[in-house]
């Protein structure tokens, strides 16, 4: 079996947001960044978890600068046998998209791994994307994946439940909480990490059609209007009366 | 032509749907062009949209339609854009409407936004969007170019409105193609509101010190109508299920009202319920963060101030 991992790097969660002055690009002088959470914690885990079980490899695919290589190495130092990064600052997912489909197309990969959304743009575009440049099937926020040979059963949330479904590879899908448990990165890992193969590929051209215009900070919030702990009437008035919600 | 994807899980047209034809309905007068709205497998009372404003309804009803499949539903969606000549196509921010929202972007060589949280500005051929990003950090404004465009409407952003009557239903014949997503079982909660369409939350954390102590917030969930969330460490330790779980790796919501109980407010928390409208936090530690993010907050011990909440709303609706 051949698992592709797409993981994305973003501002680590606890980050300030901050803007450049005119507004048009994201700040990142002093930010920490890590690998998005729902690629390293559900997608990466669970393909390494699936390797282990019936053999195969893994390879884990940035799109990005070399600045991304620290997080490519985390990725290969939690279990990815090898990597590849596609040397491009990516724009926007629909760039993502294009790239990781180009370089899908000829590996013949079993299953492509994604997480759900990344934490900074929250686009949740990505895996569609993909599926549709190459023709695929698609599942996402997946919870559960289990392979059983060329058959997986996997369970999507969906609002207010759950959908379970059967798929045969190769497939496309995207990864939510539940399909594996976080994974620390031990000494040994870290250490063949560094001798793992990490490839560098030239991205191919892609015309945007969607340009990021301006970004602003939510206006703050007036300030909290504390309430007697006693007199719980005194709050139910307030969101009858004020904020009108009740 | 504005083309607005109704999605309908299991038959049934959702707020998100007429969320959706509310919105599609506005862009097209702003477009000054036409709105239809699609939905796709059976539907009940399809003709319903025409109320929130869609001019025409279609509905393709090939029963390949009756479990979703992005791909199956991306083909017919494209099919039905291209032959009506629809500029602008949009779903809602679900989890359905997001796959199939890509996958139309590539389909259709368009320009995606997804989750957008309001009206666009026209400027010349071109739109711009907003939509919340960094977990609702931040706001950030979109310039879609390209000639066809589509975009998922965030749930909870809009507010269905009434603007015409029923139509009748019009089938048109969209190929479902071979789906190859076979779908098995659909397990759902009966009787809650999911998550994401909630009005009202309410939400506990750790300070609620045992699982067995849940009552109290299933109460004052049940007295508003709400539904139930929880922080993470809450979820990770099996004390609520996981798709309870809200905050930047969690679901992230934006109901009227979100009342926190014993939670602290940790930023990776607040990045997924900052956008709800009013914010309640009830938090024996006058220092905990969430004070910080909060409308109004009460300081005192959750065991005696859920309780009393909830009987204070019993008294109060039963008076209104
Ligand atoms: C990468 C990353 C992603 C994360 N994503 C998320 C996420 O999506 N969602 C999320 O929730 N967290 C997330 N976290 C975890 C987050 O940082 C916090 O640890 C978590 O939100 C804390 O949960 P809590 O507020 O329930 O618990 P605590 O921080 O332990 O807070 C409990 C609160 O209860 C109060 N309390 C205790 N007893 C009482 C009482 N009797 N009456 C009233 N109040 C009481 C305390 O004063 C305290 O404020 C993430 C962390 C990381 C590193």
């Amino acid at each position: 079996m051949k698992f592709l991992v797409c993981i994305s790097q973003t501002p680590d969660t606890t980050a300030k947001v901050s803007f450049n002055a005119d507004g048009t690009e994201y700040n990142a002088a002093g930010v920490q960044f890590i690998m998005n959470p729902y690629d390293e914690w559900y997608a990466l885990v669970r393909a390494c978890e699936l390797r282990e079980a019936l053999g195969g490899t893994v390879v884990a695919l940035n799109v990005g600068p070399a600045a991304n290589e620290t997080t490519i190495r985390k990725a290969l130092a939690i279990g990815a046998d090898e990597a590849v990064r596609i040397n491009a600052d990516p724009k926007s997912a629909a760039f993502t998209a294009k790239q990781i489909a180009e370089y899908a197309r000829n590996e013949n990969f079993d299953i492509i791994f994604l997480g759900k959304e990344t934490i900074d743009y929250n686009g949740s575009e990505v895996g569609a994307m993909v599926a549709e440049y190459l023709d695929l099937p698609y599942v996402s926020y997946a919870s559960k994946l289990d392979l059983d040979g060329n058959t997986a059963t996997l369970e999507r949330d969906i609002e207010g439940g759950v959908e379970v479904l059967e798929v045969d590879t190769p497939f496309v899908v995207s990864a939510a909480k539940g399909m594996a448990e976080q994974r620390i990165p031990n000494m040994r890992g870290i250490m063949t990490a560094r001798t793992k193969p990490l490839k560098e590929v030239q991205p191919v051209a892609f015309d945007e059609s969607v340009e990021a215009a301006q970004f602003t900070l939510p206006p703050a919030k007036a300030g909290v209007k504390l309430v007697d702990p006693e007199n719980m009437d005194e709050l139910v008035r307030l969101l009858h009366e004020e904020a009108k919600i009740i | 032509m504005v083309l607005i994807f109704a999605e309908s899980p299991r038959g049934n047209l959702k707020k998100a749907a007429f969320e959706a034809v509310t919105y599609g309905k506005k862009v097209a007068d702003l477009l000054g062009t036409s709105c239809i709205a699609l939905t796709l497998g059976a539907v009940k009372d399809a003709g319903e949209l025409g109320r929130y404003g869609a001019g025409r309804v279609l509905n393709a009803a090939d029963p390949a339609f009756n479990n979703f499949d992005s791909q199956t539903y991306a083909g017919a969606i494209a099919d039905v854009a291209k032959s009506n000549g629809a500029t602008v196509i949009i779903t809602s921010h679900t989890s359905s409407g997001k796959s199939v929202a890509g996958r139309l972007a590539v389909r259709l060589g368009a320009g995606l936004v997804s989750g957008v949280n309001s009206l666009p500005e026209v400027n010349g051929g071109n739109l711009r969007v907003k939509k919340s990003v960094f977990s609702g950090k931040a706001v950030a404004e979109y310039e879609i170019t390209s000639p066809v465009k589509v975009v998922s409407l965030m749930g909870n952003a809009v507010k269905p409105e009434v603007s015409g009557d029923p139509v009748s239903v019009e089938a048109v014949s969209a190929n479902a193609g071979a789906g190859r997503i076979r779908v098995k079982e659909v397990k759902t909660q009966e009787g809650r509101v999911p998550l994401p369409e909630a009005e009202i939350v309410v939400s506990a954390g750790r300070g609620m010190k045992d699982p067995s102590n849940w009552g109290i917030v299933e109460e004052l969930a049940e007295t508003l109508g709400a539904t139930t969330a929880c922080s993470r460490p809450v979820a990770d330790s099996h004390w609520r299920p996981h798709n309870e779980h809200v905050g930047q790796t969690g679901i992230a919501i934006r109901p009227n009202l979100y009342i926190a109980i014993g939670i602290s407010g940790a930023i990776q928390h607040l990045a997924g319920v900052n956008n709800s409208k009013v914010i309640v936090v009830i938090n024996k530690d006058s220092e905990a963060p969430f004070f910080k993010a909060a409308d109004y907050g009460v300081v005192g011990d959750l065991f005696e101030v859920v309780p009393r909440l909830n009987a204070a709303l019993k008294k109060f609706k039963a008076a209104h």
